[in-house]
């Protein structure tokens, strides 16, 4: 945090009532500065993790050959410069940690729930700032417990994100089942809880806190996207909760919820009855639907973005939010299919099956959508336009592939493979990841009062374009040979030789994409201080939070909070003359009301 | 062929670099008019419009060039009878994906493209067509039911486990890091087996008072007689792993605690699938990457051990995490005519001649 403190004491401040340094910047109640706080961290997170997965690849390019990085960077984890199998593990596990649940959920839908739900809806803050508080400091807490477990003597956790029993439950599997393990089990109770302070608020400032003329139906599919976000982590958090609870009885006071019929290191342990494939269904009913938590909201954020940079209303909005809701309904039901062949009986794989390709459907009508919403349009190609536009790309490329592995049969033969690795990491990460950037180059005029450069923002995106695909679209081929994933090495089967060039390229392709995120934190802490000035409203947008001037204050509008008379795409509409509403504007702020001679659009 | 790809890529690497460095030339006098600066102006709509159409350009070629240079990491015809039908539904809906991946990110960055803003340009208020959503929900519903149809048909034939076909019942046996194989002798029953019988030689734990367990024979080899369907019954002794068979199209969990099972009948002896077209060539490309690299530990000076020549065998490999060398953890599999598996079954020791032999020497 010592970041944000340093970042933003040199902004002016306005001082409306009384606040101290620590009220104002640590333990602050304003839901921006919370906002800020959460993408800093959620930032720095995200570093460390990408850091990892570039280790990881380097292994998987040159594998156990000796190299100087790891020698620095992991110490006794890597004597000579060779990568400790047990290490490689490691990094896959705290990666898929540290990206899915520091960086895409409290990143993400930390840093701009909190960011846009007051501020869109025509609130002064969250229903709770002081939950809400409590929520980012548990999360900081959460996050130093996480990246503290990485210097734990036995290693930090390795059994994978999904942490499977029996082998994360037993310290004689693996070292890293030890301390790690535990401290890995620590950092995510206090990270659901933290989570779940926070969904609770975002649910409740939607319900109870929107402006007066700002009905559910004129809602931003931000919003939306948030407020059922925050309900999906609200019914599966919890289930997470209980199977963590349940995973440290099992460890720590010899209970056997998911243990039985063990005979490690010479000697029979005294578990009986428990099942592992129980632990399967409780993680996975969080598991799934946490794809979802992480994608909505950039799904959100591209909808506003696009709508405000295609100046034209965002297509289909009921259906929109129709599918924001089917999928997140369906999400909750799908979660067998990560678990075909886990020895489930087979009934339920087909019932899972059938979920899952239903949710193909929302998500299908949602990419045709945005593509409808670029038809005809006056684009503005600003760098959160253009990573919107990328996040529908690699939704669809991502999520195409997910009409494989959705279906029972064909899973068979790519579960666990590189196919999947693929699969996920362009559908939810890179996804996610553009989301992200989408939302931080939208609003970080907002945010800061500052502009970000553009052109950096353009180079940025272009290398994170063109990398992301390198990395991921060849390596579902890599999958389709049958690699599996998590493997320490693929030499020890001479079938996969002729697949390490294509290694080699992959992790080519990655070590660049790495890299090209430094003209991102770069051009971040650049505009923070010496930005240029933002204008109020710098892309011309309808939503409520442009209209606040340039103040930062807490209460965030310095007069009566604005009244809403209309939809938030009220973009280039025009009269039955054929002239825009307003002459000359091709865009209508929520707060105006209905001009003259103007119809509602009744959407 | 990669490396042609990879000089493609490296190629549009260089011309975006380049084209970058433009921007920022371009880009850099602009800056000091303020804010402004800061958004998308007309040249920079028309700029990035265009990129976005390169971009899809180049997206379709290193998709095609991936098809291409990649075809031969497919793999092989299924070495199985449900593999036939695996790999008709695995083409299909790869075919049905590529014509919908290629359709949308075309209208997406041509639209991108063709409607890059300029100044004046009136985008059209189109905010809903009842007809064109309700036709973009119906054909993936009808797309999908078609998919979901057939993959549940062969889902249900697949898990089919019953016995009235005869099966060979195999238990396959997964411990840190390594596989075990028992048959089911004579009486085609496995013998009642738990961790906690596990003593001495009785690696497995077979319970020793079972009568149906005393045929079974234990062994390190995975063999299977061809066109016989097999019934495979999985366990394991520590924690999760998948047994991945990838030339049969099958895979199954191996749980602690449970038994989980799985039914194919391999079609293809070794022997056979070893002289297939595929094979051949894979495996003599395989073995020109191995000669190239010894020549170049030669060359070096390294000390490492030279790569011995590779031979296509079927291999049974783990697929869930489950440890430090969890990577490394396989078996070979034989199939052979049922003769030779016979010949083969019945030099090996039952249990029960095992349990005696050391009841004797004790």
């Amino acid at each position: 945090m010592g970041h944000a403190i340093a970042t933003d004491s040199h902004e002016e401040g306005h001082h409306h009532h009384k606040e101290t340094f620590v009220t104002k910047y640590i333990f602050s109640t304003d839901h921006k500065m919370i906002a800020k706080q959460y993408l800093i961290t959620g930032l720095i997170m995200g570093a460390i993790g990408i850091a990892m997965s570039v280790l990881m690849r380097m292994q998987l390019a040159n594998p156990a050959e000796p190299n100087v990085v790891f020698q620095a960077l992991l110490g006794k984890w890597a004597p000579d410069g060779v990568m400790n199998p047990n290490m490689y593990l490691a990094l896959v596990t705290i990666h898929g940690t540290i990206m899915v649940f520091f960086v895409l959920t409290a990143g993400l839908s930390g840093t701009f729930s909190n960011f846009l739900i007051p501020l869109q809806i025509g609130a002064r803050d969250m229903a709770s700032g002081f939950l809400n508080m409590v929520s980012y400091w548990l999360f900081f807490v959460s996050s130093v417990i996480m990246i503290g477990s990485l210097f734990v003597e036995l290693g930090p956790a390795a059994a994978g994100w999904t942490i499977y029993p029996p082998l994360s439950a037993l310290p004689q599997a693996m070292g890293g089942s030890g301390t790690g393990m535990t401290l890995w089990l620590v950092s995510m109770a206090i990270f659901i809880a933290s989570s779940l302070l926070g969904s609770l608020n975002y649910v409740v400032t939607v319900i109870n806190l929107r402006t007066k003329g700002m009905s559910m139906t004129r809602l931003p599919l931000s919003i939306w996207a948030f407020f059922v976000t925050a309900m999906i982590g609200i019914v599966s958090f919890p289930v997470l909760f209980a199977a963590a609870l349940m995973l440290i009885m099992d460890r720590s006071f010899g209970t056997s919820f998911f243990l039985s019929d063990i005979y490690i290191e010479g000697e029979v342990l005294a578990h009986q009855g428990g099942s592992p494939v129980l632990f399967e269904h409780l993680f996975w009913f969080l598991g799934h639907p946490e794809v979802y938590i992480v994608l909505l909201p950039a799904l959100g954020i591209s909808s506003e973005v696009i709508a405000t940079n295609a100046r034209k209303p965002i297509f289909g909005y009921r259906a929109m939010v129709a599918s924001i809701l089917a999928i997140a309904f369906l999400s909750t039901i799908v979660w067998g299919h990560h678990m075909f062949v886990s020895g489930m009986n087979p009934f339920l794989g087909s019932v899972f099956t059938f979920t899952t390709l239903l949710i193909a459907i929302p998500s299908a009508v949602k990419a045709f959508n945005y593509i409808t919403t670029l038809w005809k349009g006056n684009l503005q190609l600003n760098p959160a336009m253009l990573f919107s536009i990328g996040l529908v790309s690699t939704f669809i490329t991502g999520g195409l592939t997910g009409i494989i592995l959705g279906d029972s049969t064909l899973d068979i033969n790519v579960h666990d493979t590189y196919f999947v690795v693929a699969h996920f990491h362009l559908v939810m990460g890179i996804s996610a990841l553009y989301g992200l950037f989408a939302g931080v180059y939208h609003w970080f005029p907002k945010m800061f009062n500052r502009m970000m450069d553009k052109n950096l923002g353009y180079i940025h995106f272009w290398l994170t374009a063109i990398g992301a695909y390198g990395v991921f679209f060849p390596m579902h081929f890599v999958g389709m040979a049958g690699l599996p994933r998590r493997y320490y090495s693929n030499t020890a089967f001479p079938y996969f030789d002729d697949l390490a060039d294509t290694n080699k390229m992959i992790t080519y392709f990655a070590i660049a994409t790495a890299f090209a995120q430094l003209f991102f934190v770069y051009n971040f802490v650049k505009s923070i201080f010496y930005g240029k000035k933002a204008p109020a409203n710098p892309w011309k947008s309808n939503t409520l939070e442009w209209t606040t001037g340039d103040k930062h204050i807490h209460g965030n509008w310095d007069g009566p909070i604005p009244e809403v008379h209309r939809w938030p795409y009220d973009y280039s509409k025009v009269n039955e003359d054929g002239e825009y509403v307003i002459s000359g504007q091709d865009y209508v702020p929520q707060h105006i009301p209905l001009q003259v001679g103007e119809e509602e659009m009744n959407h | 062929m990669t490396a042609f790809l990879i000089i493609l890529i490296a190629a549009l690497i260089a011309i975006t670099a380049w084209q970058l460095s433009k921007i920022v030339k371009l880009g850099k006098p602009v800056s000091f008019e303020g804010a402004e600066g800061q958004i998308a102006n007309d040249e920079d709509n028309d700029r990035h419009g265009k990129f976005l159409l390169y971009f899809v350009i180049a997206m379709y070629i290193m998709m095609i060039a991936c098809f291409i240079a990649y075809k031969d990491f497919f793999l092989p015809d299924a070495a199985s009878k449900h593999g036939a039908d695996y790999d008709n539904l695995l083409l299909t809906t790869t075919v049905v994906i590529m014509t919908v991946q290629f359709l949308t990110q075309a209208l997406l960055h041509y639209f991108s493209y063709k409607y890059r803003g300029k100044k004046g340009q009136k985008a059209l208020f189109f905010a809903d067509n009842d007809r064109l959503e309700f036709i973009w929900t119906a054909v993936p519903v009808v797309v999908l039911a078609g998919l979901i149809l057939w993959g549940l048909f062969s889902w249900n034939e697949l898990m089919d486990t019953s016995t009235e076909d005869d099966p060979l019942i195999v238990e396959v046996y997964a411990y840190q890091f390594g596989w075990k194989v028992r048959y089911s002798g004579a009486d085609k029953i496995l013998g009642d087996a738990n961790v906690r019988y596990i003593e001495g030689i009785n690696e497995l734990g077979i319970d020793p008072t079972d009568k149906d367990g005393l045929d079974d024979i234990v062994t390190q080899e995975l063999r299977l007689p061809v066109n016989r369907p097999v019934l495979f019954k999985f366990r394991s002794q520590d924690v999760l792993h998948s047994a991945y068979m990838p030339h049969f199209r099958a895979q199954m969990n191996v749980v602690p605690g449970m038994v989980t099972q799985f039914k194919f009948t391999p079609t293809e002896t070794s022997a056979d699938y070893k002289s297939t077209e595929f094979m051949t060539r894979k495996v003599r490309k395989i073995n020109e990457i191995r000669r190239q690299k010894n020549e170049e530990a030669v060359r070096t000076g390294s000390d490492e051990q030279p790569l011995d020549p590779y031979e296509f065998e079927y291999y049974l490999l783990c697929n869930k995490i489950c440890g430090a060398s969890h990577y490394n953890m396989q078996m070979k599999m034989v199939v052979e005519t049922e003769e030779d598996f016979n010949t083969w079954l019945s030099t090996l020791e039952t249990f029960e001649t095992k349990m005696a032999a050391i009841a004797t020497t004790d």
